[in-house]
């Protein structure tokens, strides 16, 4: 009886039972959810998987690739173009995070109604935005500049950063990963 | 054969994405989620919904209601902190979510799609758990912004929501949780911790195909990633907190909705419910106002001198709102409920009440408040605030308030208290 589950369903019955009983607590909230316009709610929680899977992690881990593409090129090892990558990399993720999570003010979707609710005027956030964002490549600016001078003033250490122009694999120190 | 191939090829190649990362991020959630679901269900107590109609917008609960409670008064600050800690926690697990469902992504594309027939089920419970799970943080979201794009009432859909989602990630830690911790004892966290990106390597090879199995050369450290998953959080943190902090640390709120006072003086705490925008003007609250209290088959009707003839009383209460913000303690004064219980003949023990503001449309310009919180010495029909009259946007010429519940439940522009009634109608 087990194997014959085993073959038909492809996995142990406990994982069929822990299934079943989280679609009946899933199903009986989905009922109440789906009460109202049914549909809507359905392309939203559907949507949002497939606009995030489909769109958004291609976007930015394409954006990224790109990036560090165009930068690096043809010398995927260099530290200082890596380096140069990350102090990008990090300061635009905080960048768009906030913009994503903070999207309705920052975009005045809800403008009027914020301004009628709060008495606050809706249009100082996009500009709080792009200097937050000013700030935090500033700093990371700053940072890269700080740790090239550093390396530099260290003259022999290679393996901390390597001169760009040297090519693929003459650079590296010999238990680096090829 | 159930056993897939790393991914020899395809665009997944990051040398970061492995069980033991994916695992990490899955532990920090497996602590977030909770705490969103317990201060999400408190919050949602916090309406009494049981008590009335009028306080609930989900009727058609059923089970899912079965926990509910007398929602307490004490202590008084609760409900801020919860909300608090609600609206904040969620906002700082978003990038925590999205790296997780990054370090997972080459299981979307994995082929076959479809193994077998339990492969098929736990697909369909991965899409409720991810489907539901940013339907959860997408609503929130936008409704703390206050931009109620979504296709129905928030309540429903963000409580309704959340068991769907609840019962994805019951049945998604079941099945994952024990890989998880095999995962997590692969890598030492402390040490990887200190692995700088020329020390990084992939994980070895997993079952489940999340390593690469041609890796790109990495840019960043694991330890890198997880910093950088960490200062998004921080980032969040430090642009959301102060809402609800008050005081001077409102400010540091920089991207929040209410990240900054409307005005200053004893008045200028913030406002989400203007007079303006509930159409309420000074013709029902002016020279002509009365305040009506019934119950016992007896009705008084009082004006607002002879209101502040009655014993007036104070107490420090914040006003905390379903969205997060909240103020620092305001010093109120007015008549306590249960005085106004008393003058149509409730004396001993103090009923439910039914309060009714003369906003003429909308939620909440009706509520239901429990005996508990009407008994509660604290608990006032609002005068004056910071020693000054009520502004129309706060309440003018009278508001409720009562400790620890929601902002909503604090209806400004009262007209009429029904003692012994919870419903529009109801004969006591």
């Amino acid at each position: 009886m087990k194997r014959l589950l085993r073959t038909l369903y492809g996995e142990p019955p406990l994982h069929l039972t822990v299934l079943l009983t989280s679609f009946v607590l899933c199903g009986y909230a989905l009922a109440r959810l789906l009460a109202g316009d049914w549909w809507a709610v359905l392309q939203w929680l559907v949507g949002a998987a497939l606009v995030h899977d489909l769109v958004l992690v291609p976007l930015y881990a394409g954006a990224d690739w790109l990036f560090h593409r165009v930068v690096c090129g043809r010398r995927p090892r260099s530290r200082a173009r890596t380096a140069l990558v990350l102090h990008v990399r990090v300061p635009a993720f905080v960048s768009l995070l906030l913009l994503l999570v903070h999207w309705p003010l920052i975009s005045q979707a809800a403008g009027r109604r914020y301004r009628a609710a709060t008495l606050l005027a809706p249009d100082v956030f996009l500009g709080r935005w792009l200097l937050i964002t000013a700030v935090l490549f500033t700093v990371s600016g700053l940072l890269l500049a700080l740790r090239t001078w550093r390396a530099r003033r260290r003259p022999g250490s290679a393996e901390v950063l390597p001169s760009a122009d040297v090519p693929v694999g003459t650079g590296r120190p010999a238990r680096h990963r090829s | 054969m159930r056993v897939l191939p790393p991914s020899s090829a395809g665009p997944w190649r990051s040398p970061l994405r492995g069980p033991w990362l994916t695992s990490v991020l899955g532990m920090v959630l497996l602590v977030g989620i909770p705490v969103l679901f317990v201060t999400g269900l408190l919050s949602y107590a916090a309406y009494n919904p049981d008590l009335s109609p009028v306080n609930d917008k989900t009727p058609d609960k059923g089970l899912l209601g079965l926990y509910l409670f007398s929602w307490p008064t004490h202590p008084y600050w609760l409900y801020r902190l919860t909300q608090g800690i609600h609206v904040t926690f969620g906002i700082m697990l978003v990038p925590v979510l999205l790296a997780k469902l990054w370090s997972v992504v080459p299981k979307l594309f994995a082929l076959p799609p479809l193994r077998s027939v339990g492969h098929a089920l736990e697909r369909l419970s991965l899409l409720l758990l991810v489907g539901g799970g940013l339907f959860e943080f997408t609503t929130g979201l936008l409704n703390v912004q206050l931009d109620y794009v979504f296709p129905g009432s928030f309540y429903p859909l963000h409580f309704y929501g959340a068991w769907v989602f609840l019962g994805a990630v019951l049945a998604h830690v079941a099945l994952r949780l024990p890989a998880a911790l095999r995962a997590i004892r692969t890598l030492d966290l402390r040490a990887e911790l200190r692995t700088p990106t020329v020390r990084t390597r992939p994980e070895p090879a997993d079952a489940g195909g999340l390593v690469p199995g041609r890796p790109a050369e990495p840019t960043m450290s694991r330890r890198g990633a997880l910093g950088m998953v960490g200062l998004g959080s921080a980032a969040l943190f430090l642009v959301t907190a102060g809402q609800s902090v008050g005081g001077p640390l409102r400010r540091t709120a920089l991207l929040a909705p209410h990240g900054r006072a409307p005005g200053s003086g004893p008045n200028g705490f913030p406002v989400n419910k203007t007079a303006a925008a509930a159409r309420v003007g000074l013709r029902d609250t002016g020279a002509g106002w009365r305040l009506t209290v019934r119950g016992n088959g007896h009705t008084v009707r009082l004006t607002l001198d002879e209101l502040r003839r009655l014993p007036q009383h104070g107490s420090s209460l914040p006003i905390a709102c379903v969205e997060g913000w909240s103020t620092g303690d305001q010093y109120w004064e007015g008549v306590r409920l249960r005085d106004l219980a008393a003058l149509v003949g409730h004396h001993a023990d103090a009923p439910d009440v039914f309060v009714e503001s003369v906003q003429p449309a909308g939620s909440f310009r009706a509520v239901a408040l429990r005996a508990n919180q009407v008994g509660d010495p604290r608990s006032l029909l609002a005068l004056r605030v910071g020693g000054a009259d009520l502004s129309l946007d706060h309440g003018r010429p009278a508001r409720v308030i009562v400790p620890n519940a929601p902002g909503v439940m604090n209806t400004k522009w009262v007209r009429r208290l029904t003692f012994g009634s919870t419903d529009v109608g109801e004969r006591t």
